[in-house]
C-alpha cells in the first residue's frame, strides 16, 4: 500500500513567504535613476559655469565612497552591498552641485566627510539619518568657510576670463590661478546674493535691473555682471530648467511623488507672488525665485530625499510647503545667499511630528 | 440590453494597487480537463473556516460517490463528501495544505473505480423553495467559499434579521497572477455560473446581482454577458485589471462605491460577495443534487509541461495533478498553492487538493524572485502608494519590527488585507507583509494570554472571596453559639445582667488588649469586631462571581 508514502518526507521543498513575485526595483535602481535625472541640470551647469562642478563631483564622489566604505567596515556592515546601493554617490552629487565651482578641494572633502561620516553613518547609515546628509555637509561648510562658500563664477559668456578644465583643476587643487588673472576677475556673487545685497543697500528691484542689465550687451557696456536672465537669475534659469526636466522625469518614472516638489514650488511661488504684488520694487518676482539658485534642485532632488522627508501624501504637502516658505523667508530676510539647505534641515526636524499627525484615511475608516 | 447597460456602469477606484506580471496565458490555451481518479483520495476534515467535520464512517467501510463521509460539527462548519465510490482505508493525521506545514485529521479513501453514485435528487424549482430551505441544501452540499477563504456559503447567503441585501456581487475579478480557474469556468460554463448566482440571489433575496470581471478576460466577459442576458437584475461589469481588485471589499468599492467599514462585514452596507466557483457549485447542488466534491484548479508554472485547468476531485494528491499536466518534478523550485501574491509555498507535493485550492504553481527557478539582501527602509513610500487600504506600511514596519504593537494597531494594522503589494514594490526587499502577519499573530497571542490571565485572576479572586466568606460565616456561627451558650450559663446562675455587663467590659478590655497586640502574641482574632472587616472584604469579591459566569 502506498499509504506509507503519505507521511514519509523524502526531500522537503523549499518554502518562502508570499508574495512569490517581486517588482524589478531596488535601492540601487532608485538611486541610479535619481543620479541620471541630474544630467540635464548638470549639462546646463557646465555650459554656463564651466567644468569646476565636474571636478567637484569627482572629488565628492570619491571621498563619499571611501568614507562610506571605511565607516561600513568599522560598523561591521556589508561594505559591497551598501556601496552598491549608490546612496553615497547621490549624496555626493547633491552636495557637489550645491558647492561653488572654484571651491578648494579640501573644503569639498571636508563637507563630504561630514555628510557621510557624521550625518549619515553615525546615525545608523542608509535609512536612519534624520537630516539630509548633503545639506548637513553644505551647511557645515557654509558656516565654517563663509568666504569660500559665497564666491561664484559668472556665466561663462559674461566672464572676463572663463576658466577651462585644466585651469579649474589647478585652481581647485592648488589654488593657483592662470598668470595675471586675479580672483576678482573670475568670481562674482550669485544673482540671489547680489540682489539681496543691493536691496539691502536700498536700491529697488527696477534700479538693480536697470543697473545690471538684462541682456549681455547692456551689461558689457556697463561692465557689470547681469543678475537677471530671461525669467530667472542669469544662467541659473537654465540650470534650474535642467533640474526641472530631470525632476519631471523622476515623477513620471514614479521614483518620487509629485507632492513635495509641487508643494515646495507652489508655496515659493505663492508667497513670492504676494510680496511681489504688494511691493514689486522691494521683492523679486515669483519667476526669479523659481528659476534662481537651487530652487529646482532643492524641490525635486533634495527635499524629496525620502529618508528625511515626511511619509504620507498630506504630510509631504505640508513638508514641501514649509520648505517653500522658509526658502523665501531666508532668501528675502536672511543673511545667506541661498536657503535650500536651511529650509530643508529645518523641515527635517519637524518630520516626526508631521508623520505622527498626517496619515492618509484608511479604507473603511 | 444588459450588456449595453453594463458598459455605462459607473466604476469607483481604490487607491494604490499594482500590475504584477500576470502569467495567465499558458494555462488558458486548452479547455478544462477532467482530473483523473487517483489511487487514493485524502479528504481533510477541516477544509473550511469553522469547526472540523466529524467522520461518519470508520476504516473498512464502503462509501458511495456523493455520500457525506463527515458531517458538519456546529453552525460554522461544513460536511465533506466522498468524491467517488470506494473504501475508507484510514482516518488519521496527514499533512494538509497549510502555511504552517502541519498535519490534520483526514479520511483516506481508496476508490473502487466504479464511481457509483449515492441516491441524489435535484430541486425541481428553487424559486418555490424558502430561502432557509435553499440554504440548508447548500449547507448539506458542503459548499464553502472556493475563492480561498473557505467560509461556509450557507452562512454567507443568510442576510440575518432586519438586514436587506441590496447587491450580490459575483467576484470574477481573479486578479492574482497565474490563477485562471474562474476565467476558464466563466468561459466554458457561464450558464451554470450565472444560474448559481441567480440561486444565491434568491437565497439572499438580493435586489440585484453584479458580476465584476477584469478586462484581461475578454472571453469570459463575453460568455458571461451572453449568459446573464436572460436574467433580470443581473449585470456584467468590466473592471480595469489591477491587483488586488479581487479582494471582496475592494471589489465592492469598485462596483458600488460603498466602503465596508473597518472591522465590519460587507453585509453591513447591504452587500455580499461570492466567488465564481462557489456559484457553480451552488448550481450543481440545486439543479443536479451534487454536493461539492470536485473543483476547477489551475495547474501551472514553469515546471509544468502542459499547464491547464483540471476539474479535479477534492482529495486528489497534488503530485497526481502535476503528473497529469506533465510536470517535471525535479524542476520545481517552489510549489505554491494559490496565486503568486497571496499563495503559500508548500513543503511537499503530495498534499491533497482541498476545496479552497484554486491554483497550484509549480514554479521553476527563473520565476521565483532571486533572494536579495534586505536593505534598510529608505521611506520611499512605494509601499504606501501601492497599498489599496491606504495604510502606511513603512511606518507599520517600524512598529512591527520594534514590537510597538499598540502603535501598530493605532496605524490600523488590522485593516491590512495581506495582499502583498507592499512587499512586491519595496526597493529594499523588505518582507513587509510577513512582518504584518507576525505582528498580528503577536497581538492575538498577547490578547489571548491577557484573556487567559484575566480569567485566572478572576478565578483566584473568586476562590479567595469564597474562602474568606466561608471563614467569616463559620466565625459568625461560632460567635452566635458562644453567645447563646454564655447567655444560658448566665441565666442558670441567675446573674445574667451583672454577668453580661462584666462580659461587655471584658470584651472591651479584650479588644483593647488585642489592639495593643504584643502581649497576646499570636492569639487568633476572636472578638466579633475583628470578624467584621472580613465580612466587608468578602462583599466585594462576591460581586466578582457573577462577572466570571458572564464570561
Amino acid at each position: 500500500m502506498r499509504l506509507a508514502n503519505l507521511i514519509q518526507l523524502d526531500m522537503p521543498l523549499n518554502t518562502a513567504t508570499s508574495p512569490h513575485a517581486k517588482a524589478p526595483i531596488t535601492v540601487s535602481t532608485v538611486m541610479l535613476q535619481v543620479a541620471l535625472a541630474l544630467i540635464p541640470g548638470l549639462i546646463a551647469y557646465v555650459w554656463f559655469f564651466g567644468w569646476g562642478v565636474v571636478i567637484n563631483i569627482f572629488i565628492a564622489v570619491v571621498t563619499a565612497l571611501i568614507a562610506e566604505g571605511v565607516m561600513l567596515r568599522i560598523r561591521r556592515q556589508p561594505v559591497g552591498m551598501y556601496l552598491a546601493d549608490l546612496s553615497a554617490v547621490v549624496t555626493a552629487l547633491l552636495l557637489a552641485l550645491a558647492l561653488p565651482p572654484t571651491l578648494p578641494w579640501e573644503i569639498t572633502v571636508t563637507g563630504t566627510l561630514f555628510a557621510i561620516v557624521i550625518a549619515k553613518q553615525l546615525y545608523g547609515g542608509l535609512g536612519y539619518n534624520p537630516f539630509n546628509p548633503a545639506m548637513v555637509g553644505y551647511v557645515v561648510l557654509l558656516i565654517s568657510f563663509p568666504r569660500e562658500m559665497t564666491v561664484w563664477v559668472p556665466v561663462v559668456s559674461m566672464s572676463e576670463y572663463p576658466l577651462n578644465f585644466l585651469e579649474y583643476a589647478s585652481m581647485i587643487f592648488t589654488g593657483k590661478l592662470p598668470a595675471g588673472i586675479s580672483i576678482d576677475a573670475i568670481t562674482e556673487a550669485t544673482p540671489l546674493d547680489s540682489l539681496r545685497i543691493h536691496l539691502g543697500l536700498g536700491s529697488s528691484v527696477a534700479d538693480i535691473r536697470a543697473t545690471f542689465g538684462i541682456d549681455e550687451e547692456t551689461s558689457r557696456l556697463l561692465s557689470v555682471v547681469p543678475i537677471f536672465g530671461m525669467f530667472g537669475g542669469k544662467g541659473w534659469e537654465w540650470v534650474n530648467a535642467g533640474f526641472l526636466i530631470g525632476g519631471l522625469w523622476l515623477i513620471y518614472k514614479r521614483i518620487i511623488s509629485w507632492h513635495i516638489p509641487v508643494a515646495v514650488l507652489g508655496a515659493l511661488m505663492a508667497i513670492s507672488l504676494v510680496f511681489y504684488l504688494f511691493e514689486p520694487a522691494r521683492y523679486a518676482s515669483p519667476m526669479f525665485h523659481l528659476f534662481s539658485g537651487a530652487a529646482m534642485l532643492g524641490a525635486f532632488f533634495i527635499a524629496t530625499d525620502p529618508v528625511t522627508a515626511a511619509a504620507s501624501p498630506s504630510g509631504r504637502l505640508l513638508y514641501g510647503a514649509g520648505i517653500g516658505i522658509l526658502l523665501y523667508v531666508i532668501r528675502t530676510w536672511g543673511g545667506y545667499p541661498d536657503a535650500v539647505a536651511f529650509a530643508v534641515l529645518m523641515m527635517n526636524m519637524v518630520v516626526p511630528l508631521i508623520d505622527d499627525h498626517f496619515k492618509p484615511r484608511v479604507f473603511g475608516h | 440590453m444588459n450588456a449595453r447597460l453594463s458598459e455605462k456602469f459607473r466604476l469607483w477606484r481604490f487607491p494604490g494597487g499594482i500590475h504584477p506580471e500576470q502569467n495567465k496565458s499558458s494555462s488558458t490555451e486548452t479547455p478544462i480537463e477532467a482530473g483523473r481518479i487517483p489511487p487514493r483520495l485524502i479528504l481533510p476534515l477541516h477544509q473550511h473556516i469553522g469547526e472540523p467535520a466529524e467522520p461518519l464512517f470508520t476504516v473498512g467501510e464502503r462509501v458511495l460517490k456523493g455520500q457525506a463521509v463527515a458531517r458538519a460539527n456546529g453552525y460554522v462548519s461544513a460536511p465533506v463528501h466522498a468524491p467517488t465510490s470506494g473504501t475508507v482505508i484510514a482516518i488519521g493525521d496527514y499533512p494538509v495544505p497549510h502555511p504552517s506545514g502541519m498535519s490534520a485529521p483526514c479520511m483516506v479513501i481508496e476508490p473502487d473505480g466504479e464511481d457509483r453514485w449515492v441516491d441524489h435528487d435535484s430541486v425541481a424549482d428553487y424559486r418555490n423553495l424558502d430561502p432557509a430551505a435553499l440554504r440548508n441544501i447548500i449547507r448539506e452540499a458542503g459548499i464553502v467559499g472556493l475563492g480561498g477563504a473557505g467560509f461556509p456559503t450557507f452562512i454567507k447567503l443568510n442576510p440575518g434579521h432586519n438586514k436587506a441585501i441590496d447587491t450580490l456581487i459575483l467576484n470574477g475579478a481573479e486578479c492574482e497572477p497565474y490563477i485562471t480557474c474562474d476565467d476558464m469556468l466563466m468561459r466554458e460554463r457561464a450558464a451554470e455560473v450565472v444560474s448559481g448566482l441567480a440561486i444565491a440571489a434568491h437565497a439572499l433575496q438580493a435586489r440585484e446581482s453584479v458580476i465584476g470581471i477584469e478586462d484581461n478576460k475578454p472571453q469570459a466577459l463575453h460568455a458571461m454577458r451572453e449568459a446573464a442576458r436572460s436574467y433580470p437584475n443581473m449585470r456584467v461589469v468590466e473592471i480595469p485589471t489591477l491587483y488586488p481588485s479581487g479582494d471582496s471589499k475592494l471589489l465592492a468599492k469598485i462596483l458600488t462605491g460603498k466602503e465596508v467599514p473597518s472591522n465590519k462585514l460587507s453585509l453591513h452596507v447591504g452587500l455580499t460577495c461570492i466567488n465564481v466557483g462557489t456559484t457553480y457549485a451552488v448550481h450543481r447542488a440545486i439543479h443536479h443534487g451534487e454536493p461539492l466534491m470536485s473543483r476547477i484548479v489551475t495547474v501551472t508554472g514553469g515546471a509544468v509541461g502542459a499547464p491547464r485547468n483540471l476539474d479535479a476531485l477534492i482529495g486528489t494528491p497534488m503530485d497526481e495533478l502535476l503528473a497529469q499536466c506533465a510536470t517535471r518534478m525535479d524542476r520545481i523550485e517552489r510549489l505554491v498553492m494559490g496565486g503568486s501574491m497571496m499563495g503559500f509555498a508548500m513543503h511537499r507535493a503530495d498534499l491533497p487538493l482541498i476545496k479552497t485550492t484554486n491554483c497550484i504553481i509549480a514554479a521553476a527557478a527563473a520565476e521565483v524572485p532571486r533572494p536579495q539582501p534586505v536593505m534598510p527602509c529608505i521611506r520611499c513610500g512605494a509601499c504606501s502608494d501601492a497599498c489599496p487600504m491606504s495604510l502606511m506600511p513603512q511606518q507599520l514596519y517600524w512598529f512591527a519590527k520594534s514590537k510597538e504593537l499598540e502603535k501598530a494597531q493605532k496605524y490600523d494594522l488590522f485593516d491590512c488585507i495581506e495582499c502583498g503589494a507592499c512587499s512586491y514594490v519595496c526597493p529594499s526587499n523588505i518582507p513587509l507583509v510577513q512582518y504584518f502577519r507576525y505582528a498580528k499573530g503577536d497581538i492575538w497571542t498577547q490578547e489571548s494570554e491577557k484573556e487567559k490571565a484575566g480569567i485566572a485572576r478572576r478565578r483566584f479572586d473568586a476562590r479567595q472571596a469564597r474562602v474568606e466568606r466561608e471563614k467569616a460565616e463559620k466565625e459568625a456561627k461560632r460567635q452566635q453559639k458562644k453567645a447563646a451558650l454564655d447567655m444560658a450559663n448566665a441565666r442558670e446562675r441567675g446573674e445574667a445582667q451583672a454577668q453580661s455587663a462584666m462580659q461587655r467590659a471584658e470584651a472591651r478590655r479584650d479588644a483593647a488588649m488585642q489592639e495593643a497586640g504584643k502581649r497576646w502574641g499570636a492569639q487568633p482574632p476572636t472578638a466579633p469586631e475583628s470578624s467584621a472587616p472580613d465580612k466587608t472584604a468578602s462583599a466585594e469579591p462576591d460581586k466578582n462571581e457573577p462577572a466570571q459566569k458572564n464570561d
